[in-house]
């Protein structure tokens, strides 16, 4: 892990009460108390084979192939060392004849019943069993009988794939679903002679983190079907990479064959993702093979279609529309979006507008966090494991987050800290928390407030460091309802520090590099309005949606429709872009190189593993040509310079010239001085006369673009409903499944009534961005909450 | 809907009430399904899972570890002929073939009219009265073709009916231990004394 403070001097030697010396092969080993023998000889170079053990779950000592044995009073004897704790003393060793006799031995049993259809198996040529075969097997099986025989594999859900013959019963999976993710959708079924990983039938391993369970397969049990027969682990390229699909920034393997994304692989990452991926982020590489890819600028042509044109064409025209609206005005151009990109895209994004004087920019799409979140104390992911008291004012992690999830839920889990959830609905870590301060949108800051005279919780507080993980917790309420019930929180708890939860990929970065409001220019409903309004000469969309994006769906229409150009750069027709002037394809994730910033402002590398797709070019390299199109000298042309310039530039980014750190675990931003809230007026927000008071967020699968084109996803996301609590569904008198109507100030939608327990009384959940009527209809982004009526159709 | 009636939740939740974990509660709570429909249904499993607080697979994991948990309709009467060694020897495969003859149905069917499923089992660890067989786990001695017919013809004229339940019930008179009456196990962690045993006093 990098440390980031460097001005600690050496402190003094202290005797570790927990430090244990053993000897493994006549090697002294420094070890910890309770640490298992094999976490102690993983530090040598001596390898105990293994198929159960994994380092990020509880041992369980099913596959016994790593005996070894320790010297005891009575001689050697052989013990499982993944079950074994280490001691004061203790001799181990794991390469005499004995211990090889019975790791043999253990190896042909675990083979008496494996097909070894190596030739034909995905796992084949990175297996663990086939690799251990070969360094710790017998060589040959005396076993001659029949095999056992299950039918070849069975879609245990709609991504993961098990093939029972070759699954050797090593709890990894299983172990993974329970402890790690929580979804214990599959167990050990028929415990006996036929002993089988199993889903209940007709329940599918429908988890968000199914993914993991083929990555940490030991064996090609389980695979997963956007990568079955694609390629073959000899004639894969990986390069370590960043996931950009949500904030977190989980460590990645990019892994490419014939110049095409066949996987991504998670890596074990201490500070961020420990190695875990959700499926999301795992599968959605289809997106950037999809054939649906731009890959020619277009140009609206006489006619008022989009049409491919060249290179040349698309500048000089996207050149000669911003000289245009410049003359009109600088405060006339606006740039939204820059959050899907690199921090080196984002800031060559920043200093054109810097160069042509445009103020109004903003990569956050009206659903975000003000910027000065990041000025307050943060805290890092890892923070989470060593924090008394974990503060979620933050939308549902495990749809927003999923591996910050994993991180805050292992926490609970284990007992390290408290989980505090403040939501108006009942989100994924519920049954994790110690306490759930469940309040309907508009009264958050208020029942916080309240909570200043619950002893128990204050003393909570009190007994140590606290996180918050801030984000907006509902799209229906207004950021400052966040910020002060933020400055509610850190009233009571000074010493907390901050964990902002924003969703897309590089939000942090882009805010850093500059692409976020400056000197009074407009965010981005302040553009949209301005450009309803007639006052947007050019509008420049960089990967961004704003008529699929902005919650405010009325609003993004009238935008959208008002500003009289639009520049797109993106990597797909999108709902905003297929209304642009101008459209410059993009190269997206995994065919360019630069650095990303994720959620706790971690710079890590983001890696080139295909070429871009047609002329797609990163979205730096645009922001350069239309720079010098304009008569702008960027001062930068090639992508070193570009990250030369942002480190120089942008003080936050300074750290990022520690390149072997930035493509590793990452180094954190510099922050600047910590600011200070101050706490509002905490009143409640009254009803009007409708009854229900929405909830609105998003879910994991959506039509957001990247799962969309991604087959293996695009199926995952639910259709549109509104979900109330069960005992208000005969109050509205419908029928669950029925479609109600749906009234808002703004709008009436018609959509399914569903039920859960999960929403609160009074309350309307409402996902949005899925198939069927958007809820963004609903809503009006200058409204602190959105109240609905929602009645039976007669 | 074969997940548990109303009077079987009371009974589930008395009986998980005995526990100081829910889940601890899972192998009564499907006899007790096995009991309400002969068999466990998914239904009921589902139920189980919500009441105890653990995932359908998770019980469908431990209830498949269990041979007398059946997961498909049985007949009202599941014969049992064991076919191991002393039986076997004694007769048992002329028994089997007799049953089959007199129900028409081959081992592991079951009669078209529900009442009868025919099985072979494993040793039932009665081998000085082999051939044994057993109807819904009551065993019956020494059984002759003839026996057989009789305890057949018994079964469907309900002569039996007080000796022999249904399928799925374990035993006719419910146990039932009131709360005061329990033994009132405490969950190790929230545990505030070590327990009677560890302290040498348990009544030996």
């Amino acid at each position: 892990m990098t440390t980031v403070d460097s001005n600690t001097t050496a402190p003094e030697p202290v005797v570790d009460p927990n430090a244990v010396s053993v000897t493994i092969n006549g090697k002294v080993v420094a070890a910890r108390k309770g640490e298992m023998i094999i976490a102690a000889a993983d530090r040598t170079d001596d390898f105990i084979p293994r198929f159960c053990y994994h380092p990020r779950m509880e041992p369980v000592g099913m596959c016994r192939q790593c005996l070894v044995e320790v010297v005891g009073p009575r001689g050697p004897m052989m013990v499982v060392s993944c079950m074994t704790p280490v001691a004061e003393g203790q001799v181990v060793n794991t390469e005499t004849e004995g211990v090889k006799k019975a790791q043999e031995g253990v190896l042909e049993l675990l083979l008496a019943n494996h097909p070894l259809d190596c030739p034909v198996c995905d796992k084949g040529g990175e297996c663990p069993l086939q690799d251990q075969a070969f360094s710790h097997g017998p060589g040959e099986s005396r076993f001659v009988e029949e095999k056992r025989h299950y039918e070849k594999p069975i879609a245990i859900s709609e991504n993961v794939y098990l093939d029972r013959e070759r699954c050797i019963l090593c709890d990894r999976c299983t172990r993974f679903a329970d402890e790690v993710a929580g979804d214990a959708l599959i167990s050990f079924t028929s415990r006996g002679n036929n002993t089988q990983v199993m889903t209940f039938p007709d329940e599918p391993f429908s988890s968000y983190f199914s993914g993991n369970t083929v990555q940490t397969c030991p064996v090609g049990a389980l695979t997963a079907k956007p990568y079955r027969f694609k390629a073959r682990p000899w004639d894969i390229e990986h390069v370590e990479s960043t996931c950009t699909t949500c904030s977190v920034g989980c460590r990645t393997v990019v892994q490419s064959s014939r110049d095409e994304l066949v996987r991504y692989q998670g890596v074990d990452s201490q500070p961020v993702n420990w190695g875990w991926l959700c499926d999301k982020g795992r599968f959605n590489f289809e997106s950037i093979n999809s054939k649906d890819r731009l890959t020619t600028p277009l140009i609206k042509d006489a006619s008022g279609n989009l049409s491919a044109t060249s290179w040349s064409v698309a500048i000089d025209s996207a050149a000669r529309m911003l000289r245009t609206a410049l003359t009109v005005s600088p405060q006339s151009v606006a740039f939204i979006g820059g959050a899907r990109g690199t921090n080196e895209d984002a800031f060559a994004w920043a200093q054109l507008a810097n160069a042509l004087g445009v103020d109004s920019r903003d990569s956050q799409l009206a659903d975000g966090l003000p910027p000065q979140v990041f000025s307050l104390p943060q805290a890092t992911i890892a923070d989470i494991d060593t924090a008394k008291t974990i503060i979620l004012l933050a939308p549902d992690l495990k749809e927003e987050l999923p591996v910050l999830y994993l991180r805050v839920r292992h926490a609970a889990e284990k007992r390290t800290g408290r989980v505090v959830e403040v939501s108006p609905r009942v989100t994924g870590l519920a049954g994790k928390a110690w306490k759930k301060v469940h309040v309907e949108p508009g009264k958050t800051a208020a029942a916080l407030r309240a909570l200043a005279t619950d002893a128990a919780f204050t003393a909570q507080l009190a007994s140590g460091s606290v996180v918050v993980i801030v984000g907006r917790m509902n799209l229906a309420e207004s950021e400052e309802s966040v910020v002060h019930a933020l400055a509610e929180v850190l009233h009571m708890a000074p010493q907390a520090t901050v964990l902002p939860a924003l969703r897309r990929g590089n939000v942090r970065g882009a805010i850093h590099a500059g692409l976020t409001p400056r000197n009074g220019g407009k965010s981005t409903s302040e553009i949209l309005e301005a450009a309803a309004a007639g006052k947007i000469e050019c509008l420049v969309l960089l990967g961004a949606d704003p008529l699929s994006d902005v919650p405010d769906a009325d609003l993004a229409r009238r935008g959208i429709s008002g500003a009289r150009n639009i520049i797109a750069i993106d990597t797909f027709i999108t709902q905003s872009s297929a209304l642009a002037d101008i459209v410059l394809p993009a190269a997206a994730y995994g065919e360019k190189v630069g650095t990303t910033t994720n959620v706790e402002g971690r710079i890590s590398n983001v890696a080139q593993s295909i070429t871009p797709v047609g002329t797609s070019r990163p979205d730096w390299m645009i922001a350069v040509e239309l720079g010098t199109a304009t008569s702008h000298d960027l001062g930068f042309a090639s992508y070193n310079e570009v990250r030369t310039a942002m480190i120089l530039g942008v003080s936050e980014f300074a750290p990022a010239t520690d390149t072997h750190a930035v493509e590793h675990d990452g180094v954190i931003v510099a922050h600047p001085t910590p600011i200070t809230l101050t706490r509002a007026d905490a009143a409640s927000i009254e009803r009007n006369s409708y009854d229900y008071r929405a909830v609105v967020s998003r879910k994991l699968y959506d039509n957001a673009i990247g799962t969309a084109k991604s087959p293996s996803l695009s199926t995952l996301a639910p259709s549109a409903a509104v979900i109330v609590h069960p005992l208000d569904v005969p109050r509205i008198g419908a029928q669950v499944g029925e479609s109600v109507r749906v009234t808002s100030q703004r709008a009436t939608l018609v959509l399914p009534l569903q039920e859960s327990v999960d929403v609160l009384r009074g309350t309307a959940w409402l996902p949005i961005n899925l198939s069927g009527s958007d809820a963004r209809e609903l809503l009006d982004v200058t409204k602190d909450v959105i109240d609905l009526k929602i009645e039976k159709i007669s | 809907m074969s997940r548990l009636n109303e009077a079987n939740i009371k009974t589930a939740l008395e009986i998980i009430a005995r526990y100081p974990r829910p889940k601890s509660a899972l192998i009564p709570l499907l006899h007790l399904a096995q009991e309400q429909n002969g068999y466990v249904t998914n239904e009921a499993m589902v139920h189980l899972g919500e009441l105890v607080g653990v995932t359908s697979a998770e019980v469908y994991g431990t209830a498949t570890f269990y041979e007398m948990f059946r997961f498909e309709p049985v007949g009202k009467y599941l014969v049992n002929i064991c076919g191991t060694m002393s039986c076997a020897l004694m007769g048992a495969g002329d028994l089997m073939h007799h049953a089959e003859q007199k129900l028409g149905v081959k081992a592991g069917g079951t009669t078209t009219d529900g009442m009868f499923t025919l099985a072979h089992a494993e040793c039932q660890a009665a081998c000085t009265e082999a051939p044994t067989l057993q109807v819904n786990y009551r065993f019956r001695y020494k059984v002759t073709n003839g026996d057989f017919d009789t305890l057949i013809d018994d079964l469907k004229s309900g002569k039996l009916v007080d000796e022999i339940p249904a399928h799925g019930v374990v035993a006719r008179v419910r146990q039932r231990i009131p709360a005061d009456r329990g033994v009132g196990a405490v969950a190790p962690e929230l545990a505030t004394e070590n327990p009677a045993w560890m302290d040498g006093k348990a009544a030996l």
